[in-house]
């Protein structure tokens, strides 16, 4: 009962978040959507067990990337979107249809496979400790490339983002 | 539901109450930093500080907050409205949950209840910590942002700026404590460091390296000198709430202030032993043996906080790049010999 | 409790609106935003059904776990992603001094 309410309260805020981030027109304000959108993400995955990565996902997510993003935008000093000339008909008839289709996978999805109806989730544990261990055993190979990946990425940044030299 | 050995009801009304307990005794510490800081920086500066209001000044921060309630609540023109007014909340909000996690004592037993004196203890407590912190970031950048000015816009842009550089330091400093406990919960840390004073994790631990590179990344994350560049008058006029005034100027300065107490409650658990300490139970009667501990954690606590007053009345402030620079070329470096180095001994050791 | 559908369909409905985002914004910095929502979409679709692999074998924890180190790749991969990408936008800024990218068009014919 508990877990039915909180996955409605932090499934309706991630959705909330979502369409506000379409329907913003400044930048700010769909990055901070975002950054509700992340939170309720990380409530979502502690009731499903994942507290490890619940956190990661608010302090690497919510509290680096998502900040990198509000800085350029303050930084470029983003105005408001222009507006160009969208297509009636494209209103017309894309809205519906594109309420028709989501319908309608909701309803295949929901209504498929008895097996994933019945099996209930959100009971389970999951530690820091195994996690720990299983990166540094099974996959220590795509930790070790994945440390090479950010390295490359910072250099990439720092490269790109420098002012030319006159 | 897990409630220990209490029925649900008792848990909701002991939770409430601890709740509310701590909220009251956390928002009138950090009103008492304020005056504790007043003194002792007037005393480091040869004069007297608030002396007037009440005994040795003791009413001053009550006349404080009674003048900001009291003052005119601008708002300038063209700020962009929702981000104006929500910045110092989310400042001052993420400032005050970190006190939920914090052990202040062992268990206290009121009646036949028997309750941790912690408001909740999760798996991962040291990481929503981080994790808060790191939310807390925005209160500053959208403060600045929102507030159409320059100086707003360049005070909340470094302070962020140094803000995310040194949570990287303050993370990889607490490595070396996570190794040797082997658990996020800080009860459990605090735990680990029972026993006499020599079991403390700057001692026995050998983190008395990770205990500085910890107190430096701090007093950079809450902008206190010698890294308060982002807001010293000289440079900035006030950096990113040069354009708040009365309830939202106060909201920012509390936030700063229980950011400080924060900082100082997670030092003294990680490497000073927590709540640790000799708790005369046979002396005492059991209830006041049980609080023992927390008087032992308010001295470490309070320890902390004059530290922290004591390096702002001596020490100069450091220029931008020089900071940006410690922080980069120095503090994550170390940390990370540190992490190395414990990481050996741990493993040497089992 | 809730079945693993639900959670499908909520990721299902947030690559939508990423999908959305990216087709239809017209600043180059919410586009961006909007690839980072689909990557949180597969996220959380990773997580269900780890955790759905996790009930159906209680004994064996690793099913659980694998799901959400596979999770903490796409974020680390996220996270160079992003860097990389806003440092290209803030470079294309200098130059053509907007931030549309309809009017980053200078090979057009």
């Amino acid at each position: 009962m508990l877990h039915l309410a909180l996955f409605i309260i932090f499934g309706g805020i991630c959705v909330a978040g979502a369409i506000n981030l379409l329907a913003q027109k400044h930048p700010i304000d769909s990055a901070l959507s975002l950054v509700v959108v992340m939170g309720s993400l990380a409530g979502l995955y502690l009731l499903l067990g994942a507290e490890f990565l619940a956190a990661i996902q608010v302090i690497v997510y919510a509290g680096a990337i998502m900040v990198l993003f509000v800085f350029t935008i303050m930084l470029l000093n983003a105005g408001e979107e222009e507006h160009t000339h969208g297509s009636k008909i494209a209103l017309l008839f894309g809205v519906p249809s594109m309420v028709v289709g989501s319908v309608l996978i909701a309803y295949l999805l929901l209504h498929s496979d008895p097996s994933t109806r019945s099996v209930n989730v959100g009971s389970l544990y999951g530690p820091a400790r195994t996690i720990g261990q299983l990166l540094f055993t099974n996959y220590l190979l795509p930790f070790e490339i994945t440390s090479v990946l950010i390295l490359i990425a910072i250099m990439g940044a720092v490269v790109l983002a420098r002012r030319e030299s006159q | 539901m897990p409630t220990g050995n209490l029925t649900v009801g008792t848990f909701l009304i002991a939770s409430v109450i601890k709740i509310l307990l701590f909220l009251f005794v956390l928002l009138t510490g950090v009103a008492y930093t304020v005056w504790l800081e007043r003194k002792v920086v007037g005393h480091i500066q040869n004069r007297w500080g608030p002396t007037r209001v009440g005994p040795f000044g003791l009413l001053q921060p009550l006349a404080d907050g009674l003048k900001f309630i009291f003052k005119e609540d601008l708002t300038p023109p063209y700020v962009h409205k929702f981000l104006y007014i929500g910045a110092p909340m989310l400042a001052l909000a993420t400032s005050l949950i970190s006190i939920s996690l914090i052990p202040v004592g062992g268990s206290i037993n009121i009646g036949g209840v028997v309750t941790p004196i912690q408001i909740t203890d999760t798996d991962i407590s040291l990481l929503i910590i981080l994790g808060v912190t790191s939310i807390g970031v925005y209160g500053i950048a959208l403060a600045g942002w929102s507030s159409n000015s320059k100086y707003s816009m360049l005070g909340s842009l470094r302070a962020s700026a140094q803000m995310i550089s040194y949570e990287v330091a303050l993370g990889l400093s607490i490595v070396g404590v996570l190794m040797l406990t082997g658990s996020f919960s800080l009860r459990a840390i605090v735990e680990h460091q029972q026993g006499w004073f020599w079991n403390w994790n700057i001692f026995k631990g050998g983190q008395f390296v990770a205990f500085f590179i910890y107190l430096m990344a701090a007093y950079a994350e809450t902008n206190r000198i010698p890294f308060d560049l982002p807001e010293a008058e000289t440079e900035l006029v006030a950096g990113y709430h040069t354009e708040y005034s009365s309830m939202k100027f106060a909201m920012f300065f509390m936030a700063e202030y229980s950011n400080m107490v924060t900082v100082a409650c997670l030092a003294s658990i990680l490497f000073l032993g927590g709540y640790s300490g000799p708790t005369f139970s046979g002396i005492l009667p059991p209830l006041l043996s049980s609080l023992m501990p927390v008087v032992w954690f308010l001295a470490r606590v309070v320890f902390f906080l004059f530290v922290y007053i004591w390096v702002r009345g001596t020490l100069p402030r450091f220029r931008y790049d020089q900071l940006m620079a410690f922080s980069w070329k120095f503090l994550l470096p170390l940390a990370l010999a540190n992490i190395m180095l414990t990481g050996l001994v741990v493993a040497l050791r089992a | 409790m809730i079945p693993l559908s639900c959670y499908l369909v909520l990721s299902a409905f947030l690559f939508a609106c990423g999908v959305t985002g990216f087709l239809i914004k017209r600043n180059i910095i919410t586009i961006f935003m909007s690839i980072e929502l689909m990557l949180n979409a597969v996220n959380l679709s990773f997580v269900a059904f780890a955790s759905y692999w996790g009930t159906l074998f209680p004994t064996r924890n690793v099913e659980f776990l694998k799901g959400q180190v596979f999770v903490f790749f796409v974020m680390v991969v996220a996270a160079a992603e992003a860097a990389v990408g806003l440092a290209i936008i803030i470079a294309v800024f200098r130059t053509r001094e907007t931030l549309n990218p309809d009017r980053v068009n200078l090979l057009k014919l």
